[in-house]
């Protein structure tokens, strides 16, 4: 691995780097990007109004299940103070101007508090290139922190063009307009609602200076649990998912895949296939951005095609992990852990040294599988070619690059491209991936002026999907003489995602240590006085992604497990232990003290049902610009079934702006960490995943769903993220509970209890 | 030909004999409600009723279904069914949202043979269908909602 060299993005597709428009704020204020058709005023790019009074929102997020529409609607609302049954939603179109800057400033490899020169010059350049480039992303805990500021710019914004239109028309001034609920008035009782309001504005507004933002005090809504807007279609049905695509004359495409992931066909014969009823035609499928190549038929129906599938002769190449076991592949990876002294990410004074001398060590070694995502809706994508041009209906997280992908397949320039993104049934990081939009795009070209869709079977999710990579931990700590730690060392090893995921899905290479493989390691609040954290990248053929938490899902289980060992080795509780770590940071403190209160820590359990002894794991982690704290209570049952009956979280992200999406987001990490903590395994046997579907590649079920609760701390900072910093002190706090429960460890994931 | 009664309307379809109803929903009759999450009977995303009973729609042929009272969530509009979403819309219990036409059609079926369901009740008729998004707090506390819902009237 190359030391000291660093992320570096260049040759972006699409032609170079946009170097201009350096302030993001002027750049966000555009009125031109969207068209305003039927008398509607463009405001800036992310608010229009109507005649009617009505309120469009450009929406650049999507919606997989986050609450980011609501989220984002909520910001408008409040700043424009209009009525919340006025707003309505349109796509984004896809410009650099909708790009996520958030999330791209912050994939740097250095801790928050490391601010030499190359640490900010990095920063520095990330965040530019970020602006210039705009890549539009859904992910990464960002949606709110990423529009925090510009959505309520601009609808304050419009509130003062609105504002001083009315005022003109009044003949008073501006100060003494009220606005509330989208109705204007003055203290001598004239009033008016918002349709007539625009009708002052005039077609183009005068652009304002400065805006002044509600301070948190006059919040009228944020901070409220608004309910979702999308709930009531989501209940009946009507809430159009990818899958749910019905242009007409649609027809529909099944996929035999290469059993080898990454594999591809070698030859193929489909002519018994294409003789069998209702098949319109069958198409190979080269393996595209990091996809697997595969066969599809393309019938009148979904179970046609899927049926015919099984007529296809098909020879393989099975490429790259052809022969591969899980076995081989995690001794690459102990190698590596052994040989490779890999990258230091965090490193405080002399770790081994200290070591080297201590006579109070405490040493464990924990791994972690890789895992699949399996979001509910399996992966599709409806593809319309029409020769010189197309429209793409895609579940996707990246809008941008899913459209980019499919402009290339169907040899159409990127404009030619219309893309809608439907709401997604999950997302979790997998639809932060193009390979099932290019592999539709290929097969929708096959069938000019006839939609396509493209869909998936769950096995075909489960055994080609870009795997959780899998990561194996040495942790070696020095105690001192009172139990505190005098010396903290973790050392990894596992696959880097970004070198994949920047070429196959971005179109750039992304260079230099993967802040993702050892986030959630070298980036925690604890203070130890000497410290060495180090990453070795281990290469393998096969594709990783980003898997909700990414590095944090594994790297807390890791550092909250041990961290837990070196406090009983202490004789510590493991409460006061963290505390005395935190002593210089007071909101990690804040949060630990409130999951503690909450999970009553430290008073006695009452039994199970069935009498069996509960204990408690406690678990604290930061990430995404929120911190979470969870206490778990977890007994045995029958054969060493581990049952987690109550998990208590506490979390800290800034300004909590709707404190039920927030409850929700914390249910949902819970359950999905849950999901992977006590079923999650992938494994590979001889080049093939060995799992393929819900019965052998388990999700968490009601009835082992445990009681959850979420508890705010106060604050007025501004909003961390939600959607997944839940997920990773759960494993740990299940993990240290069994300890509890049973005086043994559980290092390794899925986390099991020999009957 | 597959004559089939969908939500009381008659319905006749071209299919296969061993099309799975959950294909002749969603790509014959563009009933679009009823989802496909894994296709063997483990997710419980494609739940329908059949005579008032929770079925898998994705292993069960449409043929098999003649002659039976075959209901989705498009169809789902009695007074159990109203009691459902509205407790389900209350708690805000939907997060994708994907898995929801089926937790909320054997939320149906349980409460109509069970209208007031204890914990393990609950568990034991809903563990069939899964949600990825984690709503398991919230539908347990949806199908206490509606079945109190139901009870006031
Ligand atoms: S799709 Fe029928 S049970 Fe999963
Ligand atoms: S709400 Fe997303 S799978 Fe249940």
């Amino acid at each position: 691995m190359k030391r000291r060299t660093f992320l570096i993005l260049a040759g972006v597709a699409g032609g170079g780097l946009l170097i201009g428009c350096a302030n993001p704020d002027r750049v966000r204020a555009r009125a031109d990007l969207r068209p305003a058709p039927g008398g509607q005023i463009a405001m800036n790019g992310w608010i229009k109004l109507a005649p009617d009074g009505s309120v469009t929102v450009v929406m650049s997020k999507s919606e997989m299940g986050q609450g980011v529409h609501t989220g984002l609607l909520m910001l408008v609302a409040e700043e424009l103070d209009c009525a919340w049954s006025s707003l309505r939603m349109e796509d984004a179109p896809i410009e650099a101007f909708y790009g996520n800057l958030v999330a791209f400033a912050e994939n740097v490899p250095f801790r928050e508090d490391e601010h030499g020169a190359v640490a900010n010059g990095m920063r520095w350049m990330m965040a530019r290139l970020g602006r210039e480039l705009g890549f539009m992303m859904t992910g990464a805990s960002s949606s709110l922190r990423d529009l925090w500021l510009p959505m309520r710019h601009a609808a304050a914004a419009a509130r003062a063009s609105l504002v001083a239109a009315v005022a003109g028309h009044w003949q008073c001034a501006p100060a003494e307009v009220q606005l509330q609920d989208g109705r204007f008035s003055v203290a001598d009782g004239r009033a008016m609602d918002f349709a007539a309001a625009v009708s002052h504005l005039g077609a183009q507004p005068a652009p304002l200076g400065e805006v002044t933002l509600k301070s948190p005090a006059e919040f009228r809504l944020i901070g409220q649990p608004v309910p979702r807007l999308e709930a009531a279609a989501k209940v009946a049905g009507s809430a159009r998912f990818g899958i749910d695509v019905r242009p007409p004359g649609l027809c529909y495409a099944a996929l035999r895949f290469a059993p080898v992931r990454g594999g591809r066909v070698k030859t193929f014969d489909a002519s018994k296939a294409s003789r069998l009823p209702g098949v319109l035609g069958v198409v190979k499928c080269e393996p595209e951005h990091g996809g697997t190549g595969a066969v599809a038929v393309v019938a009148s129906g979904w179970w046609r095609a899927r049926q015919a599938l099984a007529a296809l002769e098909i020879t393989w190449d099975d490429g790259p992990l052809a022969g591969r076991s899980t076995t081989d592949l995690m001794q690459t990876l102990t190698e590596a852990l052994a040989e490779d002294e890999g990258h230091a990410f965090w490193q405080v004074g002399d770790a081994d040294a200290v070591l080297a001398g201590s006579t109070r060590q405490v040493a464990a070694d924990y791994r972690a599988p890789w895992l699949a995502h399996t979001p509910m809706e399996p992966m599709n994508c409806t593809v319309e070619y029409r020769g010189e041009a197309a429209t793409v209906w895609a579940p996707t997280q990246v809008p941008g690059f899913a459209r980019r992908a499919a402009a290339r397949v169907l040899d159409l320039a990127e404009d030619k491209v219309a893309l809608e993104v439907t709401y997604l049934g999950g997302g979790f990081g997998r639809r932060l991936e193009v390979d099932f939009v290019a592999q539709a795009a290929t097969i929708a070209r096959a069938f000019p002026g006839r939609p396509v869709q493209t869909l998936w079977s769950r096995e075909d999710d489960v055994q080609h999907d870009f795997y959780r990579p899998a990561c194996v931990a040495q942790c070696r700590a020095a105690l001192a003489e009172d139990g505190r730690i005098a010396a903290w060392q973790l050392k990894s090893a596992g696959q880097s995602i970004a070198p994949g995921y920047g070429p196959r899905t971005a179109g750039i290479p992304l260079l230099g240590p993967d802040k993702t493989t050892a986030e959630g390691a070298f980036d925690v609040a604890y203070a130890f006085p000497a410290v060495s954290v180090r990453h070795a990248a281990v290469e393998l053929p096969l594709p990783v992604g980003f898997w909700r938490a990414v590095g944090h899902s594994h790297q807390a289980f890791f550092t909250e497990c041990f961290l837990d060992e070196c406090a009983q080795a202490a004789g510590a509780d493991p409460l006061a232990y963290r505390l005395q770590l935190l002593a210089a940071e007071p909101a990690q403190r804040a949060v630990l003290q409130l999951v503690a209160d909450k999970a009553g820590w430290g008073t006695p359990l009452t039994p199970a049902a069935d009498g069996a002894r509960v204990a408690r794991g406690l678990a604290l982690h930061r990430c995404f610009g929120s911190t979470v704290a969870q206490v778990a209570e977890v007994s045995l049952g029958e054969g060493g079934l581990i049952r987690v009956h109550r998990v208590v979280c506490a979390i800290d992200c800034g300004l909590a702006v709707n404190p039920n999406l927030i409850a929700q987001q914390m249910e949902s990490a819970v359950v999905y960490g849950l999901s992977a903590a006590l079923h999650g395994q992938i494994d590979f046997d001889t080049g093939r995943v060995a799992q393929g579907n819900f019965h052998d590649y388990p999700a968490l079920r009601l009835g082992e769903c445990p009681q959850i609760e979420t508890h705010i701390v106060p604050s007025a900072a501004p909003p961390g993220g939600v959607g997944e910093p839940g997920l990773p002190p759960i494993a740990p706090a299940v993990a240290n509970a069994l300890f509890a429960l049973t005086g043994q460890r559980r290092r390794s994931l899925p986390l099991q209890i020999p009957a | 030909m597959i004559q089939l009664t969908i939500n009381g309307e008659a319905r006749e379809v071209d299919s296969a004999d061993d099309t799975p109803l959950l294909w002749v929903l969603r790509d014959e009759l563009n009933l679009t409600g009823t989802k496909f999450g894994c296709g063997r009977a483990v997710c419980g995303a494609c739940t329908v009723h059949i005579d008032g009973a929770a079925t898998r729609a994705c292993v069960t042929p449409a043929k098999a279904l003649e002659g039976r009272a075959i209901t989705t969530i498009e169809g789902a509009t009695d007074a159990v069914a109203a009691a459902v979403k509205q407790a389900w819309v209350e708690l805000d219990v939907a997060q994708c949202g994907y898995c929801q036409p089926g937790q909320v059609m054997a939320t149906i079926a349980l409460l109509r043979v069970t209208p007031a369901p204890d914990e393990a009740g609950i568990d034991a008729a809903l563990s069939g269908n899964l949600c990825r998004c984690g709503a398991y707090p919230r539908i347990r506390a949806a199908v206490k909602r509606a079945a109190a819902l139901l009870a006031a009237g």
